[in-house]
């Protein structure tokens, strides 16, 4: 058992909180970087796509689309899930609904 | 042998006539947290194997539980041959927590159930991890202050942590005595952060600043993912090596998860494993609130400091939440600093469920759940760290 005194205990909590803080922004650091390297290897191929642009076609709609859907101040995805949840809760399958338009509501 | 021998020889060898007040006392704060687990549901599937733990090794003539022979063990005069050939079924299950196994493979459970994407695609929540451990150090100045060894303090501080597997690694290497007492506050406390935390968010945050709605991360690759355990288990335990035990099982974990063709092994560490492992780490753990060790002062001032190191951890994340809010001019919510007490998911849910009260269209579960996960490697570097010094 080691007693120790109050002195002694703020030294070790004051280089604990600094040994927290060094090894993770080590691995900040680390993490950054290593984030970086999966960045630019995916830029590449889409520099390459801009040299030989692929025809522009219009995507035929899945059977049962009933068009698009105009999206305000909302992400494509979010928009995506609601219309799933949507559709979950009504018990309906999703192609059998039709949604005009999703818009965020703002205080 | 007349009959009335009989029924007094059957007395005598009864539970009943050895019982004593603090067996009495042990059997019902098992109740209350038997109550608190099944009722109130407080963490029930660690608390319901504590509570039963703690009655089973409290009934009176039972033998389950031996706590002199730990003693004896603590002070190297036996060894565990004794412990097999003289212990009871509960200090056969307490070898596991003894030998640090059930809390490491708690922790693989753990990794193969963690999703590091948040944390990869926000590398600055690393921050906040590190900044939500300011209660593990202030409850180890408190516990000194309070008259606890070194030892004794660390595992104290620990608790601020809000990772019981963490807890209860270092407890039972450093003061196992207070292992019981200990593992109870803080998963009890765990269990009670949706009440704790909330009031200091309000009151470090302004409603603009909770109200902050963050960008969305950007898509982590699946390479990453799998790089990046690797990289962790490397990096930390070449830090700290104490910390190898804790940190190589959760990312252990994470690996088989993120790979992708161990999927078999993964599925078993998330539930037949890990639900194995709770029952016994729950059991034993409940074995130590013997009446005899945890019937002392010392229970309540851990008590105390546990729920100070809480409110402190909470406090640091979100002031390193309200530095980072600044400095990117408003582009971080610092609810999310105070997800970085470990506790995962639920300080993350906390950090969306007050973000949603101030802007009922702000999601930030997935932005908290960064900070979230870097407190568990935050409060395993912790660990390391006072193994290091006391261990």
């Amino acid at each position: 058992m080691l007693t120790i005194t109050f002195g002694q205990a703020g030294m070790f909590a004051g280089l604990g909180y600094a040994t927290i803080f060094f090894g993770l922004i080590l691995l900040m650091i680390v993490t950054v970087l290593l984030g970086k390297c999966f960045c630019l290897k995916k830029k590449q191929p889409v520099a390459e796509q801009v040299v030989a642009p692929a025809p522009v076609m219009e995507a035929p709609k899945a059977p049962g689309a009933a068009g698009g859907v105009k999206l305000y101040n909302v992400e494509p995805k979010t928009a995506a899930m609601l219309m799933a949840i949507v559709a979950d809760k009504m018990q309906k399958p999703i192609n059998e609904l039709r949604f005009i338009s999703i818009k965020e509501v703002e205080e | 042998m007349n009959i009335t021998d009989i029924l007094l020889k059957l007395w005598q060898d009864s539970g009943f006539a050895a019982m004593d007040v603090r067996n009495g006392i042990m059997l019902a704060i098992g109740c209350v947290l038997l109550y608190l687990a099944i009722v109130k549901k407080f963490e029930p599937l660690l608390l319901c194997g504590i509570a039963f733990g703690c009655i089973l090794s409290n009934l009176p003539a039972a033998n389950l539980y031996h706590p002199e022979l730990w003693d004896a063990f603590m002070h190297h005069e036996i060894g565990y041959g004794e412990i097999l050939t003289s212990g009871g079924l509960l200090d056969f299950f307490y070898i596991g927590v003894k030998t640090s196994i059930y809390p490491c493979l708690i922790f693989m459970g753990v990794g193969a159930m963690t999703d590091f994407g948040p944390l990869l695609s926000n590398p600055k929540s690393l921050l906040l991890g590190a900044a939500a451990q300011l209660g593990v150090f202030a409850a180890f100045l408190g516990a000194v202050l309070l008259g606890f060894t070194g030892e004794q303090a660390a595992s104290i501080g620990i608790i601020g942590g809000a990772d019981g597997p963490t807890a209860i690694f270092l407890t039972s290497k450093l003061a196992p005595e207070l292992l019981g007492a200990i593992a109870v506050a803080a998963y009890s406390y765990m269990a009670l952060i949706p009440l704790i935390q909330p009031p200091f968010m309000k009151l470090l945050t302004t409603k603009e600043q909770r109200a902050i709605k963050m960008e969305q991360s950007r898509n982590v690759s699946k390479t990453e993912k799998i790089i990046f355990p690797i990289v962790v288990t490397l990096f930390v335990a070449l830090l700290l090596p104490d910390t190898a035990p804790l940190i190589g099982c959760l990312m252990l974990g994470n690996l088989m998860k993120e790979t992708g063709v161990t999927d078999r092994l993964s599925d078993t560490m998330q539930n037949a494993l890990m639900n194995i492992i709770t029952i016994l780490l729950s059991v034993s753990v409940g074995a130590t609130m013997v009446g005899t060790t945890f019937l002392e002062l010392s229970t309540l001032k851990i008590i105390v400091l546990g729920v100070a190191a809480f409110i402190l951890s909470t406090c640091g994340g979100l002031l390193g939440g309200v530095i980072m809010c600044k400095l990117t001019k408003g582009k971080v919510n610092p609810l999310i600093g105070s997800a970085g007490v470990s506790a995962v998911p639920m300080a993350a849910r906390v950090s969306n469920v007050e973000g949603q009260k101030a802007n009922p269209s702000n999601f930030l579960l997935m932005h908290a759940m960064g900070p979230n996960v870097a407190g568990v490697i935050g409060s395993a570097i912790a660990a390391g760290f006072l193994l290091s010094v006391f261990g």
